[in-house]
């Protein structure tokens, strides 16, 4: 069955790439915090990336990657009308969606789009969403016209103060936590640093923090066990466990080291393509 | 004794030797160690066939094969006859050739293992097998649709493992329309991505598959059963039965300090990283694993051999199998441990993990060890060991844990009406293999925890068997 490429558009020319992708079956059961493995061809290896957004009546999902290395930079090499060899999901546990007075949800760089169906989610189970998003600057902010669309609110914070506050995400967030008491949640979805900071931030407030983890993965359907984190001192599966977690319990010194596992092979697949393409 | 009032009764052609790659060259080279027999070494080795008329090697044999039916026909010249008569019970007969444990199953139980060397059943199904492939293309024999059934009849497979192509095989040979949808991007299961090309080639697999896609079978790549497709969905479109054999799943890890330290693999993400990803091929494929110099394997099961294999095949300087108890009580097919140790495998027995221990950057440098000592026999008839207090330092780069798994959740939480054991597998009738829920049948690892392909293709033929009474009728059970 192909999985056929509907829709490619640049969001961040050179950097970050949005692809709506014929997939039928999984439009339909995908929910937020799900996420797909892909293949982009027969040599290719398997890359996890979470459902950006999804049409169950078009039979489409919607990814967003930022080019990093061999496989994303192949990937973003397809075209509309071209086919992604394999797409598999909708793989790991969906978010868990509570109704709450109000919901905060993070997003930095890329998460943005990830942490957009999220948000969708609890905007559909009646929740106040408020958005807090963050990049370097104004033109590397994704999503902001979709999530305008059903959040109340869009707070944005860019590096150089080119749009929002001048600094981080955290800042934002901490702000509204002290002035906002109606916020029950936080979500964040973003750079393994950012979240971080968010749990360090929510923490005094006591609002239960909910991080999607990138962990790398190889067959995410629990086979490998290569996703594996600690959580509360317990080793858990991204894959099948997650991959939304309390942010409060993650060992997240161990998931950057683990991210970092395969830098030289990456760097060295990834030289080798520059140098073909 | 008095050697000379005993009649020497051995037999009087010795077990034909199976040709292999030589040690030091194929430690090297991820090619099938061994070569298979020529005709001449085949015609041989049937020769020693007593052909008894109470077969105990059929008994021995989890689906029955008629072994020396087919042996008679090898030996009078009909190979073709030889493949029908394999391929009446055993769908996969170039698989079972090659990694079925025949020294507890049929060659264990040959009557001419008990003053010699049982014959080479394995070697011969592989021969029957491979031989009748290279003649015959993709044109196998696959059995005869025995009549055109009376209305359409479709069943399920969830996950394409050797229960599931057991299934499979069994049932659109009768002219049942089968569906096998498999969660990964390739067919064949632990076939795939545990048991690696050295030991059982990647295109023999595929042959197989071919096989039965020639038989009708329909096979569904990308669908994750329970998540992009769910059991009671099958059931309401339409498929009259549904076979659940999704295999094991989540590897186990000790819980002890280190383990997720860079370099510490559980055997399945190491095996799945090499067999399905072709690591051994990076950068030419995509997919990258470490290529360890100081290798520890943990485990004395076939998993933890082709692991250890593995490792020395990517360049390891060392390689160690860490195993609690001895040698002898290793879980490993023998030909496996002992092709391992030819080829430089080390073994370090009576040694169980403290902890991993990391540098700076959390990435593996060496294993604490305990030293055990043997003490009483377990459930499992084996010494069960026992700590002396004693530790060491074993200087390692890769550790891979290869000690079992436990049931993958996916399709269990989606099908909460299944009923399950106490270790958390699927219960099924262990005569029908039927779970809790009518027309839904269940196999293999999901059902036993970690065992054997052919364990896990005696429960598929089975299913298949029970599936065929149900809704074709008695006479369609052979």
């Amino acid at each position: 069955m192909p999985y056929r490429i509907v829709k490619r558009k640049d969001l961040i020319p050179g950097q970050t790439v949005l692809m709506v992708v014929d997939a039928p079956m999984i439009a339909e059961k995908a929910r937020p915090g799900n996420f797909v493995i892909l293949r982009v061809n027969d040599h290719g290896e398997r890359i996890p990336l979470t459902i950006a957004d999804r049409d169950p009546a078009a039979g489409t999902i919607t990814i967003v990657f930022l080019v990093v290395g061999k496989s994303t930079a192949l990937l973003a090499t397809l075209q509309e009308g071209e086919d992604i060899l394999d797409v598999c999901g909708p793989l790991g546990r969906p978010t868990h969606i509570e109704k709450r007075k109000a919901v905060i949800c993070v997003g930095g760089g890329t998460g943005i789009a990830a942490m957009h169906h999220i948000a969708k989610g609890h905007h559909e189970a009646g929740n106040r969403v408020v958005a807090v998003i963050g990049a370097r600057n104004k033109d590397l902010l994704l999503f902001c016209d979709e999530l305008g669309s059903f959040c109340p609110e869009v707070l944005v914070a860019t590096d150089d103060g080119s749009r929002g506050h001048k600094g981080f995400v955290t800042e934002v967030l901490r702000k509204r936590l002290e002035e906002d008491k109606d916020i029950e949640e936080v979500v964040a979805i973003g750079p393994v640093p950012m979240m971080e900071a968010v749990a360090k931030v929510t923490k005094p407030f006591g609002v239960k923090t909910t991080v999607s983890l990138n962990s790398i993965m190889v067959d995410g359907i629990g086979m490998c066990g290569a996703c594996r984190c600690t959580v509360d001192g317990h080793v858990r599966f991204a894959c099948v466990d997650g991959p939304e977690f309390d942010g409060h319990a993650v060992d997240f010194q161990e998931l950057r080291m683990r991210l970092g596992q395969f830098r030289c092979e990456e760097k060295q697949s990834f030289d080798q393509f520059k140098a073909r393409s | 004794m008095n050697e000379k009032t005993k009649t020497p009764k051995k037999p009087k052609t010795p077990r034909t030797p199976m040709p292999e790659q030589p040690p030091f060259v194929r430690a090297r080279n991820f090619l099938e160690v061994t070569l298979g027999y020529a005709a001449e070494q085949a015609a041989l080795e049937a020769s020693r066939c007593l052909q008894c008329k109470t077969p105990l090697c059929r008994k021995g044999c989890p689906v029955e094969i008629d072994i020396p039916g087919f042996i008679a026909r090898l030996r009078a010249g009909d190979r073709d006859g030889a493949y029908a008569v394999l391929r009446q019970t055993n769908s996969l007969p170039a698989v079972c050739g090659r990694v079925c444990p025949q020294e507890v199953q049929c060659e264990g139980s040959c009557i001419l293992g008990k003053k010699g060397e049982p014959v080479a059943i394995g070697r011969l199904e592989r021969y029957v097998a491979d031989s009748f492939a290279a003649e015959n293309g993709c044109m196998q024999l696959t059995g005869q649709a025995t009549c055109s059934l009376p209305r359409e009849i479709r069943v399920a497979c969830i996950g394409s493992g050797p229960s599931s192509l057991t299934v499979a095989g069994y049932l659109s040979a009768l002219g049942v329309k089968v569906t096998v949808f498999e969660a990964l991007h390739e067919l064949g299961g632990v076939l795939i991505y545990g048991i690696p090309e050295f030991r059982l080639p990647k295109d023999v697999v595929r042959r197989e598959v071919d096989a039965m896609r020639a038989l009708g079978v329909e096979f569904k790549t990308n669908w994750v059963g329970g998540r992009t497709i769910l059991v009671r969905e099958l059931l309401d479109q339409g498929f009259d039965a549904v076979f659940i054999g999704v295999g094991a799943g989540l590897p186990r890890f000790m819980d002890i300090p280190g383990e997720s330290l860079i370099g510490v693999y559980s055997a399945n993400e190491y095996l799945t990283r090499v067999n399905l990803g072709r690591a051994y091929a990076f950068p030419e494929y995509d997919t990258p694993v470490t290529r360890g110099r100081h290798v520890a394997v943990f485990g004395g099961g076939n998993v933890a051999m082709d692991a250890a294999r593995t490792a020395l095949r990517l360049g390891a300087e060392s390689v160690h199998i860490v195993y609690r108890r001895t040698k002898g009580e290793m879980p490993a097919r023998r030909e496996e441990l002992e092709h391992a140790l030819e080829e430089g495998v080390k073994l370090e027995i009576l040694a169980n993990p403290l902890r991993y221990n990391g540098d700076e950057n959390r990435r593996l440098v060496s294993v604490t060890l305990e030293r055990q000592k043997l003490g009483e026999p377990d459930a499992s008839g084996r010494r069960s060991p026992a700590p002396t207090g004693e530790t060491f330092d074993l200087p390692i780069d890769t550790a891979i844990i290869a000690i079992g798994t436990r049931p993958n959740p996916i399709l269990l939480e989606s099908t909460p009406e299944l009923k399950l054991s106490k270790r958390g597998y699927i219960e099924v009738d262990p005569e029908t293999g039927e779970t809790s829920i009518p027309g839904v049948y269940a196999g293999g690892d999901i059902v036993t925890g970690a065992a054997t392909v052919i364990s896990a293709m005696g429960a598929g033929r089975r299913a298949a068997r029970s599936i065929a009474g149900k809704f074709i009728g008695e006479d369609a059970v052979r």
